[in-house]
C-alpha cells in the first residue's frame, strides 16, 4: 500500500516516535503508544503525516523503527543524538522549523527515565497547548481540532482546542495496524545532525531493574485484645448504613434515587 | 465544672472495710450502695452479685476485688475518651510548607490521595524542633448543591493543616491551563518547599507535569518510595519507577515529585487543623485554548466490569429479568451479576461479580436480590457506596449496605426508572 495522493487543504502532522522495548523479552519494537498515535495520524483524512524519532541508529532501533515505516510510510526523519543525551533542544527546534499543526506522541516512553514529560516542556517550549490521553480526533476545522480523551473508568470526554497543539495518545486509542515488511525494508531512514545537549542529572541517578514492590499490610490499629481480635474475627457489620424496612417502592426508589444523584453518575 | 475526678482514699478505703461503722452509708454514696451485700432478717449476710463490679471500657463487666477501682463512673469518662484517642496537631507557625493537590474524585479523598497525605506528613514532620505544615489545594465543584463546597469533609483527618479551596468557573471540568495558572499563584504567593500531586490518571499525573514545566523543575515521577538522605539537596532520596515500571531510579528528591497509589500510610493517629487559607489577590484571567465540551455519553454495556463506575447488579432474588434490564439500560448502569444468576443461565459468565468473577471498583453499586455471600462481598470490597434491595433484612448485603431498602426488588426498580424518566422529561421541557 502506497500513501495516498495529497491533496490541497492538508493537515501536516508530526508524529514523535521512539524505541519501545517488549515486556517480556525486553527486545526492541515499535513503542505501543507511539504506534496507536501513527495509527491516529493515518486514520485521519487528508493529514499529511510526518514521522520523528531523535536518538541513535543501532541494531536494536533500526527494526524498531522500521516498524514504523511498515506502517505505510516512504519515509523517517531520524535526529541523530547520542545515548544519553536530552533531546528535548533538538526536538524542538526542528518542530519549530517544520511547524506543524498536530505533533502526536505517547504518553511516556518505554525506556530510559519514561517520565513522560517531553510532551509538557515541548509545550512549555513551543507555547502550544497540550492534551493527554486522547483515542480519536474526531475532525479539524478552522484551525480546532475536536478530540476524544480517555477518562479512567472508560469514560470519553470531547475537548477541543485550538492548533498547533501537541496530543499525546492513551493505550486505550484504536490498536495500530500490523506493520508490513516490504515497506519497512524499503522506507529510508532520513539521519538529521542535530544539536546535543547531555543530561548530567541522568548520568548521576542509580538505576536498576524494577523491585516488586512490598504488598501493603493491613494494619490493625487496637488498644486492647478484645479489639484485635474483633478485628480479626469479625465479618462485615453493619457499618452506620441506612436500612428502610417497611417502606413503599416508591419511597425506597426516591432514596436510592438522591444517592445516585449526590454520588452524580446519573446522566 | 472541671472533668477532673478528685479521689479521697478515706472513703475508698471506707468502702473497701466492710468493717467500719460507715461502710454502707459510704456505699451508698459512691452508689454502689444498691447494696450488693446486706443483712436478711434471719441475721445471715445476704449478697446480690449483680450489684457487684462496674462495665469495663470494652462494654464487659469487671469485677475488681481488690478494691483499687471505685464505682462505674470512671469506666464511663475512659470510653468517652477512647472515642477521639487521635492526637490533636495544630502547627501555628510553620517553619515551611508542603504543598499537596489531591484528585479528589467526585468530590472525595481517594485512598491514593490520603496516601499522598501520609507522605507529605512525612515530610514535614521529620523534625520535630521546627515542623512543616502540610497545604491542600483543592479545586472544588463551583455549581454543587452543596454550595461551592467540597464533599468531603475529612481533610482534618488525613492530615491537612492548611486548607486552600479554590473554587471558580474557570476551574471546572477540564481546565488543566487555569489550574496551573493557580497552582503557579499558589507558589508564588507561599513558595512551598514540596509539591506532592498524585501520578494517576485522574488528573493528577497531567496536572503535575504542566506544573513543573511551567515552573522549571525536573520532577520525580512514578515515586514509590523515600527515604531521608543528608547528602541530598531537599534531605529526602526518593526511589522512583521509569520505563513504564521496568525501572527503579534511585535519586534525590526535587521539589515536585509525582508519587503512586501505596507510596506511605495514610495518617490514621492524629487530627490536624485544616485551616482554611485564601490567596490574597484574585487569579489572574487567562485565555483558555483548550475547551471542554463535557463527558461523552458511553455505551456502559461496552465498559468492562472491573472498571465500571456504576453497576447494576442482579442475584437469586430478581424475578422479572426485563424489568432489570430496562432499570440498568434507563440508569446508564453496567450490568452486573452474582454467581446464581449466571449459574441459572440469567446473565452471562463475564458478568459475574464475587472471588470466582471480576473484582469490581465501582463508585456506586446497587445489589438487587442479592444476599450476600462472602466470595460477592469480598469482589465489591473496593466500592465506595453499595446500595442493597433486598426482601431479607439480616442478610450480609444489607450489613455492607450504605442504603439498603427491604422490599420486593421489581417494585422499587420500577419507581426508580418511572422517577429518572421523569427527571429527564422535565429537563427536557425546561431546556
Amino acid at each position: 500500500m502506497r500513501p495516498e495522493v495529497r491533496k490541497g487543504t492538508s493537515l501536516a502532522i508530526t508524529v514523535l516516535v521512539s524505541v519501545g522495548r517488549h515486556p517480556l523479552t525486553g527486545r526492541g519494537r515499535r513503542a505501543d503508544q507511539d504506534a496507536r498515535g501513527v495509527e491516529l495520524a493515518r486514520a485521519l483524512p487528508e493529514a499529511e503525516v510526518q514521522l520523528l524519532h531523535a536518538g541513535t541508529l543501532g541494531e536494536g532501533s533500526e527494526a524498531a523503527l522500521r516498524g514504523y515505516l511498515g506502517m505505510g510510510f516512504d519515509a523517517l526523519t531520524l535526529l541523530e543524538q547520542p545515548e544519553g543525551a536530552d533531546i528535548l533542544p533538538a526536538l524542538a527546534e526542528t518542530l519549530d522549523e517544520a511547524s506543524p499543526q498536530l505533533v502526536i506522541t505517547g504518553e511516556c516512553a518505554e525506556r530510559g527515565e519514561g517520565s513522560g514529560l517531553l510532551p509538557y516542556l515541548l509545550a512549555e517550549r513551543l507555547g502550544w497547548p497540550v492534551v493527554s490521553g486522547v483515542v480519536a480526533v474526531e475532525g479539524v476545522a478552522a484551525g480546532v481540532a475536536t478530540l476524544l480523551q480517555a477518562l479512567p473508568r472508560g469514560q470519553r470526554r470531547r475537548l477541543e482546542v485550538r492548533l498547533p497543539a501537541i496530543v499525546t495518545v492513551d493505550g486505550a486509542a484504536p490498536a495500530p495496524r500490523q506493520s508490513a515488511y516490504g515497506p519497512a525494508r524499503r522506507g529510508k531512514l532520513e539521519l538529521v545532525p542535530g544539536a546535543v545537549s547531555l543530561d548530567d542529572d541522568w548520568a548521576h541517578w542509580q538505576v536498576q531493574p524494577a523491585r516488586k514492590r512490598p504488598k501493603r499490610l493491613k494494619i490493625v490499629k487496637a488498644a486492647s485484645a478484645r479489639d484485635r481480635f474483633k478485628a480479626a474475627a469479625a465479618k462485615a457489620e453493619g457499618g452506620g448504613g441506612q436500612v428502610l424496612e417497611g417502606v413503599t417502592p416508591e419511597q425506597g426508589a426516591a432514596a436510592i434515587f438522591k444517592l445516585l444523584k449526590d454520588e452524580g453518575v446519573l446522566r | 465544672m472541671s472533668e477532673i475526678k478528685r479521689r479521697d482514699p478515706r472513703t475508698e478505703w471506707i468502702a473497701r472495710n466492710r468493717l467500719h461503722p460507715d461502710h454502707r452509708a459510704v456505699l451508698a454514696a459512691l452508689g454502689q450502695g444498691a447494696a450488693s451485700e446486706w443483712v436478711g432478717p434471719s441475721g445471715l449476710t445476704r449478697k446480690n452479685p449483680h450489684a457487684v463490679g462496674f462495665i469495663g471500657p470494652n462494654g464487659i463487666k469487671r469485677i475488681d476485688r481488690s478494691g483499687a477501682q471505685q464505682g462505674g463512673q470512671a469506666a464511663a469518662t475512659t470510653s468517652a475518651a477512647t472515642g477521639d484517642s487521635r492526637r490533636a496537631v495544630t502547627i501555628d507557625a510553620p517553619a515551611f510548607l508542603v504543598a499537596v493537590v489531591p484528585d479528589l474524585s467526585g468530590g472525595r479523598l481517594s485512598s491514593h490521595d490520603r496516601d499522598l497525605l501520609g507522605l507529605a506528613r512525612q515530610l514535614a514532620d521529620a523534625d520535630p524542633a521546627n515542623p512543616g505544615a502540610v497545604l491542600a489545594v483543592v479545586f472544588g465543584e463551583h455549581k454543587g448543591e452543596a454550595g461551592g463546597e467540597p464533599k468531603e469533609q475529612g481533610f482534618a483527618d488525613a492530615g491537612v493543616d492548611r486548607l486552600l479551596h479554590l473554587a471558580s468557573p474557570e476551574l471546572d471540568g477540564y481546565a488543566p491551563e487555569a489550574r496551573v495558572g493557580a497552582l503557579v499563584a499558589v507558589e508564588e504567593a507561599w513558595e512551598p518547599r514540596h509539591w506532592l500531586l498524585p501520578d494517576s490518571k485522574l488528573g493528577g499525573a497531567d496536572l503535575g507535569r504542566r506544573l513543573a514545566a511551567r515552573l522549571g523543575e525536573r520532577p520525580a515521577t512514578g515515586v514509590w518510595q523515600l527515604e531521608a538522605d543528608a547528602e541530598a539537596e531537599l534531605g529526602w532520596r526518593c526511589t522512583a519507577r521509569g520505563a513504564t515500571n521496568t525501572l527503579d531510579i534511585q535519586r534525590p528528591l526535587p521539589r515536585i515529585a509525582l508519587a503512586l497509589a501505596e507510596c506511605a500510610e495514610p495518617v490514621s493517629e492524629t487530627r490536624h487543623a485544616a485551616e482554611p487559607l485564601a490567596l490574597a489577590q484574585p487569579l489572574p484571567a487567562q485565555l483558555s485554548r483548550i475547551e471542554d465540551l463535557g463527558q461523552v455519553a458511553v455505551d456502559p454495556a461496552g465498559v468492562a466490569l472491573a472498571e465500571a463506575e456504576f453497576i447494576l447488579s442482579a442475584g437469586n432474588g430478581v424475578r422479572d429479568w426485563d424489568g432489570f434490564h430496562r432499570a440498568a439500560k434507563v440508569l446508564g448502569a453496567t450490568e452486573g451479576a452474582s454467581r446464581v444468576a449466571v449459574d441459572d443461565g440469567f446473565m452471562p459468565r463475564d458478568r459475574q461479580v464475587g472471588a470466582t468473577g471480576t473484582w469490581v471498583t465501582a463508585r456506586v453499586y446497587v445489589a438487587v436480590g442479592i444476599s450476600g455471600a462472602i466470595q460477592h462481598l469480598q469482589g465489591i470490597q473496593s466500592c465506595d457506596k453499595v446500595v442493597a434491595i433486598n426482601m431479607d433484612p439480616g442478610c450480609d448485603m444489607i450489613k455492607r449496605a450504605d442504603l439498603a431498602v427491604i422490599g420486593d426488588s421489581a417494585p422499587v426498580l420500577e419507581a426508580l426508572v418511572a422517577l429518572v424518566e421523569q427527571e429527564r422529561e422535565e429537563k427536557r421541557h425546561a431546556a
